[in-house]
């Protein structure tokens, strides 16, 4: 077992995890911040994106141990004073989602695709979120809720 | 008196999902998010060969481990659990939900672990040793029919599930065949196209894996399950019955379901492991697929072999159609197994008046993971082959792809249309779709672009598809599970609106549209309104979604319940405002007599006097609450046009999806964001088939394609903007009119951008190439001109 600290969605949390414990698992299991999914064991579909450090990351790619000492945003810390993100607004107003379960893996990425670039074209979004897959969408409707938030921010 | 403001009409409106706000903040609650104190967790251990007896299984390590709770060989899962049921009436082997003696196909279940937590039941699980004498692999679709290299059920010779059923022309309900007309239209040919065509196997990869949570409580004598599923009342009963339980005493829950595709409509193995664990030890237990599980242990679709015949005279005119069906099923019958490709038999007459059809069909056991329901089920399979051999033909004789369609189809004034094989088609207006999207596509414009690139040596081809397909499933006789939808609408005493639908949605969206429906049959805000669904505790009965069927069955039900309580409160309201009640009308938040909308009570205080009706109008039962059932007459069948343009570079031979217009025709709409969303779902996968998924086994019946790095599902970089367009051709059948929308873009994208890339590199001589598109196929053509 090893200690780790973590700042997570702007709390402090210590903890003792198995060194071959996934962030994401620990996120889920030890924290109870389920928003964040799982869709591969490859490191393809990006369900499991989070902000590690203000970057997404694939956080089934990285083990808590890694992690100790970062900061770490997951859906669940987006929303600001009970004001959505504008990813989130763009996600709903664009009906970015049908079933959800890529959606959160989706908007973290986004978040990191505006901030680099925050006006992207929409090839500059096709290939900023092809990290992510969506089975639902046929990602037109993503692209249409990212184009939403981009032109809010 | 309230004032109200005045409510606007939702149906028919681009309504926002009322689903999203928790889904987009992460708060909703999908099956692995369920969390039960004392709950352990089930690995299984799998099969790592295709087939094989099994010698030995040597759970003693396994069991050693500290975590471990219990080890279960498939002997001893065979004392809880009987055989697993399927779905259709067809002979089936048995099939048992972790292999006894014999295993068919690389990743069935061998045993069982259940441990306190997942790493460690994993761990357990892979401590396992089990020896296999091994069989000789079924791979090869054709040969598996001559029983080579192996017979993987005996009591199924030849490997055939399914020997030989045919429809169509000639063919009497008793299966009696007379030949004549088919062969009469074969004789008056002027040509003749035959192609043999393969519809690939794919994998479906809903992104939210499998999962399972079980829980018996022993005091009660009940079991909960929680399941990642498309239809909890068909969960209920088969868990009920496998499990020697009542239905009353089971409790199904779908909870947040992320995505289906049609392979969640099956009852797994691991569903009843689960059940029949938790009631063996007395704990929950908690069983989560992973995505290399999932490859193997999740149904696949499609994998259906054609040989085509299409009979025409030299202007266009089709006169008969033969097609030969053997489908790869993999090594079990599961739920609907057997019925996916007699839908595509069923739906081989397409949108054509074609004097003669003859369709065949053969089911083959494979040493593979069992197909069942993919998005269309049977329905893409019928439209592509159809389409490719009209697109073949309309090449042969130099006829515009849309002409030598429009020469052939069933007009407006013939339906409702008998077909062939015996469809009865509701509504449709099929030349009407096409020239939509000609228009839509600007037809004639893209081929002079075409031409154009052509003339500047870039490999750019069109491709045009119609479909019809058939949806709204069903009548009873079309569906085992039986064929209708329940919904409960409950006016709450403080005039709020509970309503419960049977068809379980995972992505659909019916929260929103059934809310809409319900808001505008009561006049009521549609934040007034809860939709309830997924859960066999709170809604009574129930079939599920699937089929395309959740507005023109569910969304039916829920009217007609809609409907009965509402005649119910007027009665109320005619009793407190002194009125007949054929005379009131429900808007805007209040009930009021025709024509005085002042003198009317607010929607409330009529909800709150039924529950306290002072006095009771005589007569009456208080209290605001009714059930309906709705069976439709008929499935619907919804139809379109899709048009492609494909380029495939010469170098590389990578195809690259330009253009792709989608016209889709599905009668009456509830909400246009919402259909828009499941077309452009549809094409996606439609546009994966065609392009770039393709399940692979080895020689030896090993999964070649078994995680997203060899599966290749699209992603946002590999489409166009979709541009869509919408026809409306509302269908009798039932009153809403609507007829389903959420398979209809996988099936004329299909073969539009196969035909496109056909037409893109007919310089060289090609008239057909299989799916999927790999470059290296395309790239063999260009060097070689070899199809």
């Amino acid at each position: 077992m090893a200690q780790i600290s973590l700042t997570v969605n702007g709390k402090v949390r210590k903890g003792n995890v198995e060194p071959r414990v996934l962030l994401v698992h620990y996120l889920r299991e030890q924290l109870r911040l389920t928003g964040t999914h799982i869709g591969c064991d490859t490191s393809q579909c990006g369900a499991c994106t989070v902000l590690i450090d203000g970057r997404s990351a694939k956080s089934c790619t990285v083990f808590a141990v890694q992690a100790d000492g970062s900061t770490i945003t997951t859906i669940e810390g987006l929303a600001q004073d009970g004001k959505l993100h504008p990813l989130q607004d763009g996600f709903w107003e664009e009906h970015g989602l049908q079933c959800g379960y890529c959606t959160p893996g989706m908007i973290m990425a986004a978040t990191t695709l505006l901030k680099d670039n925050p006006s992207p074209s929409e090839r500059e979004i096709r290939e900023g979120i092809s990290g992510n897959y969506c089975r639902c969408t046929g990602y037109q409707h993503i692209v249409n809720a990212i184009q939403h938030a981009a032109k809010k921010g | 008196m309230p004032t109200s403001p005045v409510l606007p009409k939702l149906v028919g409106q681009r309504v926002k999902r009322r689903e999203d706000p928790r889904l987009i903040q992460g708060r909703g609650t999908y099956v692995d998010d369920v969390a039960i104190i004392g709950m352990q967790h089930i690995a299984f251990k799998r099969s790592d060969v295709a087939h094989g007896r099994i010698v030995s299984i040597d759970t003693s390590a396994a069991s050693a481990m500290e975590g471990v709770e219990a080890v279960f060989t498939g002997a001893q899962i065979a004392e809880l659990l009987p055989a697993m049921p399927i779905g259709t009436p067809f002979p089936s082997p048995e099939h048992r939900a972790v292999a006894v003696d014999t295993v068919r196909f690389a990743g069935e279940p061998v045993a069982v672990v259940v441990a306190s937590d997942r790493y460690i039941a994993r761990d357990a699980a892979e401590a396992i040793v089990v020896t296999y004498d091994m069989l000789p692999a079924v791979v090869d679709l054709e040969q598996a029919m001559s029983g080579k290299p192996a017979v993987i059920h005996p009591d199924f010779p030849n490997n055939l599930a399914l020997p030989l059923v045919s429809s169509g022309t000639g063919v009497s309900a008793s299966g009696a065949v007379d030949d004549t007309a088919i062969n009469a239209a074969f004789a008056k040919a002027e040509v003749v196209i035959s192609q043999r065509m393969m519809n690939q196997r794919l994998a479906p990869s809903a992104m939210e894996p499998r999962g399972v949570v079980a829980h018996y409580e022993p005091g009660k004598g009940t079991m909960t399950i929680w399941s990642s599923t498309q239809n909890p009342h068909i969960l209920r009963t088969m868990i009920a019955a496998l499990t020697k339980m009542g239905e009353d005493q089971v409790r199904a829950i779908a909870p947040e379901v992320g995505g289906g595709f049609g392979a969640k409509i099956n009852i797994y193995g691991e569903e009843y492991v689960a059940a029949a664990v938790s009631k063996r030890l007395g704990i929950p237990v908690k069983w989560i697929e992973d995505r290399a599980e999932a490859f193997v242990a999740t149904t696949h679709g499609r994998d259906i072999l054609a040989y085509i015949d299409l009979a025409a005279k030299r202007d266009g005119t089709v006169l008969g159609l033969k097609l030969r069906l053997i489908a790869d099923i993999g090594a079990y019958n599961m739920l609907l197994t057997a019925a996916i490709p007699t839908l595509t038999q069923m739906m081989a007459n397409a949108t054509y008046d074609i004097p003669a059809i003859r369709t065949t069909l053969t089911e083959v056991f494979t040493n593979k993971t069992p197909t069942d329901a993919y998005r269309g089920a049977g329905r893409p399979e019928a439209t592509y082959f159809v389409e490719r051999a009209m697109d073949m033909l309309a090449r042969e004789l130099k006829m515009d792809p849309a002409e030598v369609r429009r020469k052939n189809f069933i007009q407006p004034d013939q339906f409702p249309f008998t077909t062939q094989v015996g469809a009865i088609y509701d509504s449709g207006n099929y030349e009407n779709a096409l020239n939509v999207a000609l228009k839509a596509a600007n037809w004639e414009q893209l081929k002079t672009e075409r031409d154009a690139a052509r003339a500047q040596g870039r490999l750019v081809g069109l491709g045009l598809s119609m479909y019809v397909e058939v949806c709204g499933i069903g009548p009873s006789n079309s569906l085992p599970t039986g064929g209708w939808e329940h919904s409960q609408v409950t006016i709450e005493r403080d005039g709020r609106i509970s309503a419960t639908t049977g068809a379980s949605p995972h992505g659909q969206g019916n929260e929103t549209t059934f809310a809409q429906m319900l808001a505008d049959q009561f006049g009521v805000p549609f934040e007034h309104v809860t939709i309830l669904h997924g859960d066999t505790g709170v809604v009574k009965q129930g079939i599920g979604t699937f089929g395309s069927r959740s507005q023109a069955v569910g969304g039916t039900a829920l009217q007609m319940a809609g409907a009965k309580v509402k005649s119910k409160m007027a009665k109320f309201a005619a009793a407190l405002l002194e009125a007949h009640e054929d005379d009131l009308v429900f808007e805007n938040g209040t009930i009021s007599v025709k024509g005085s909308p002042a003198s009317g009570k607010s929607f409330a205080s009529v909800a709150s006097f039924a529950y306290i009706p002072v006095p009771l109008p005589a007569g009456m039962e208080p209290g605001l609450s009714e059930e309906a059932f709705f069976e439709p007459t008929n499935n619907t069948y919804p139809f379109g046009c899709h048009i492609s343009m494909v380029e495939v570079d010469r170098k590389t031979g990578e195809p690259t999806l330009l253009k792709m217009f989608a016209v889709d025709d599905a009668g009456n709409l509830i909400n246009p964001l919402i259909v828009e969303g499941q077309i452009h779902g549809g094409l996606a996968q439609g546009i994966g088939q065609a392009m770039i998924e393709e399940v692979v086994y080895d020689e030896n019946g090993q999964l070649v394609t078994g995680s997203f790095m060899d599966y290749a599902i699209p992603r946002a970089i590999d489409f166009p903007r979709f541009e869509l367009t919408s026809a409306v051709t509302p269908t009798p059948v039932n009153p809403m009119g609507a007829k389903g929308v959420g398979e209809a873009g996988t099936l004329g994208s299909t073969p539009s951008i196969v035909s496109a890339t056909v037409d893109a590199l007919s310089g060289f001589g090609v008239k057909h190439i299989d799916m999927m598109l790999r470059p290296e196929k395309l790239w063999r053509i260009i060097q070689g001109g070899q199809s």
